[in-house]
């Protein structure tokens, strides 16, 4: 599809039909101190050859460290494939086509990741994706409302391990629209919902994270149960890659989760200093009517030859306007892309020994640096692939002296949950060796004896 | 055009009601109404027990081309709703007056019938939008 933007004379032929002077007069219904006039801290624009050496200048400055940060974004290794064929001429667009006729192998491509991150989640239906996981979360808050109408508190229970970047967003999101977000009381020992939950509690939803942001395993089966004893419905926060070895959020507990929503990075795009991602999201087929974005759906033309198709459209707002579903009006295609094809070179075998590889250099991580002095687990019980560590002093100088030895050590958890004291979170992936994990203990032993004889 | 129903009175929104025995009325959309919608596709009904207001939100009818809310045409509260409709949408279409009725709202007040328009009124309605 090409672009083609307008021309002066095309923009003056159309304001003459609507019979409008200029651009601005198309805005005046904004009210005047609404606007702003000028964007402070934005400096001027630059041309193609300044802006290529200032990206130069600062991608050096990054340089090729170690990574053992996770905490939502995870450095997996991508099939150089991937981005290959997601970037051709063919897909290379961030929208999902709206013309059928003329978009068949891209609306094939999002019917197909549809239908993987459906099997992935043990749920009925996808959407064509959703920006990112935090936002995906406030969708899916809005969601469970709507879906869940004779519960009118508006209020919504998080387990202990849902990320807090996710709550601020779908706070900031939904929390206008009479949505309240509270947490569920943790159990300090295992890190997960404290074990006795008040049984007066009737939330509209609980949001349960798998693996939680803090490494740990949730009792998902029993959450959901006592969700839905409350008459709420359950909303899974799920990291793609972990469930090709944990259960799907469509068979937790007895009756499963309703929305499974989670942050779709892991599946092929690249870090990229944290973003584009994409967010994905399932549901039960009876919360189909409020899911918010593109559906593409399989038909069958009038020669009875299949074919592909944006489906359920009078949810969206280009049909019902104010009342839509959602303001969601575009998604990830491009990533979306890339994911579906990772998903389609690796397959399900690929996928698991991707979630092994990675499970399995956490654990030697964890036990190399648990075996330094002022380093142990922060809760105990059995983890994915990250994991909680409390260290013996603050953590924030530790990291920086693992960074000068090109080594990110982690996730200052200091940072969204203060609550928690010296505590860091690790993670390994399938993308490091033995030697890298040993290099981290070599390097960490190192700092923390001599900030020991330093202090001594 | 088929004939009105006699019985029936309607709403410049394209809605039809009738007072039942019991002092509830019911409430559909016309033919005109769902013949523009074409084929329905969903109901979203409200809940039994819910209040309603004059003019506001009660249930959506939803078609391969658009989506249009059934307002309230009083206050009350429902004490019915045609569930049929979930899985059979399109009785609305095939039997509008009939078995495609939507909801069944008990007044919370007296009820005053001129609001409403005669079935006279509401076929010079349709000319008028038709001309």
């Amino acid at each position: 599809m090409p672009f083609i933007p307008h021309t002066d004379a095309d923009t003056e032929d159309m304001l003459e039909v609507i019979g409008v002077s200029d651009l601005d007069t198309l805005f005046d219904e904004i009210p005047a101190d609404l606007l702003v006039d000028s964007l402070d801290g934005v400096p001027p624009g630059l041309n193609e050859m300044q802006i290529t050496r200032l990206m130069h200048e600062r991608a050096a400055r990054d340089g090729a460290p170690l990574c053992f940060i996770g905490a939502g974004a995870y450095e997996h290794h991508i099939p150089q494939a991937v981005w290959d064929i997601a970037t051709r001429g063919e897909y290379y667009s961030a929208y999902t086509p709206y013309q059928a006729e003329a978009s068949q192998g891209t609306l094939q491509t999002i019917y197909e990741y549809q239908t993987m991150i459906t099997e992935l989640t043990g749920l009925d239906v996808s959407n064509a994706s959703l920006y990112d996981g935090a936002s995906a979360l406030a969708e899916a808050s809005l969601m469970a409302v709507r879906g869940n109408r004779s519960n009118k508190s508006g209020r919504i229970l998080l387990a202990p391990g849902v990320n807090p970047t996710y709550e601020k967003v779908a706070t900031a999101i939904a929390g206008s629209q009479g949505i309240t977000f509270e947490r569920l009381p943790m159990d300090s020992g295992n890190g997960n919902a404290a074990a006795s939950l008040d049984n007066d509690e009737s939330p509209v939803a609980v949001v349960i994270q798998q693996p939680s942001f803090l490494g740990t395993l949730e009792d998902v089966d029993r959450l959901t149960d006592w969700a839905y004893e409350r008459g709420a419905l359950v909303i899974a926060v799920v990291n793609p890659t972990s469930l090709a070895l944990l259960k799907a959020p469509g068979h937790w507990g007895e009756e499963g989760a309703d929305i499974a929503i989670g942050e779709g990075q892991p599946l092929g795009v690249p870090l990229s200093s944290g973003g584009p991602y994409f967010g994905f999201m399932t549901c039960k087929q009876k919360q189909v009517r409020q899911m918010p974005g593109r559906i593409v759906g399989r038909t069958t033309d009038l020669d009875d030859a299949p074919g592909f198709t944006l489906t359920l459209q009078a949810r969206e707002q280009h049909i019902r306007r104010s009342k839509a579903t959602s303001n969601i009006c575009t998604n990830q295609g491009l990533m979306v892309t890339a994911a579906t094809i990772y998903m389609s070179l690796l397959g399900y075998d690929g996928l698991r020994q991707v979630a092994l590889r990675s499970h399995q250099t956490t654990a030697r991580l964890v036990a190399g640096l648990t075996a330094l002095k002022g380093v142990e687990r922060l809760f105990e019980g059995p983890h994915f692939h990250e994991v909680a560590l409390r260290l013996d002093r603050p953590v924030a100088p530790v990291l920086d002296a693992l960074a000068e030895k090109d080594i990110l050590g982690g996730y200052d958890l200091s940072i969204g949950c203060p609550d928690l004291g010296n505590a860091l979170l690790v993670c390994a992936t399938e993308t490091k060796t033995d030697a890298d994990v040993d290099a981290y203990v070599a390097a960490l032993k190192v700092i923390l004896e001599e900030e020991n004889r330093r202090s001594a | 055009m088929s004939e009105l129903p006699g019985d029936l009175l309607y709403t410049r929104e394209h809605e039809w009601l009738r007072r039942e025995d019991d002092g509830s009325v019911t409430i559909g959309v016309t033919d005109h109404a769902q013949a523009a919608l074409g084929d329905l596709v969903y109901v979203e009904l409200p809940e039994v027990g819910q209040d309603v207001e004059n003019g506001s939100d009660m249930a959506v009818v939803e078609s391969v081309k658009a989506a249009s809310d059934v307002l309230s045409p009083i206050d009350g509260t429902v004490v019915a709703v045609n569930d049929e409709l979930s899985d059979d949408p399109e009785k609305a279409n095939a039997d509008p007056y009939g078995e495609g009725w939507i909801v069944r709202v008990q007044p919370s007040g007296d009820i005053d019938e001129s609001e409403w328009l005669t079935p006279d009124a509401y076929q010079d309605l349709l000319d008028e939008e038709e001309a």
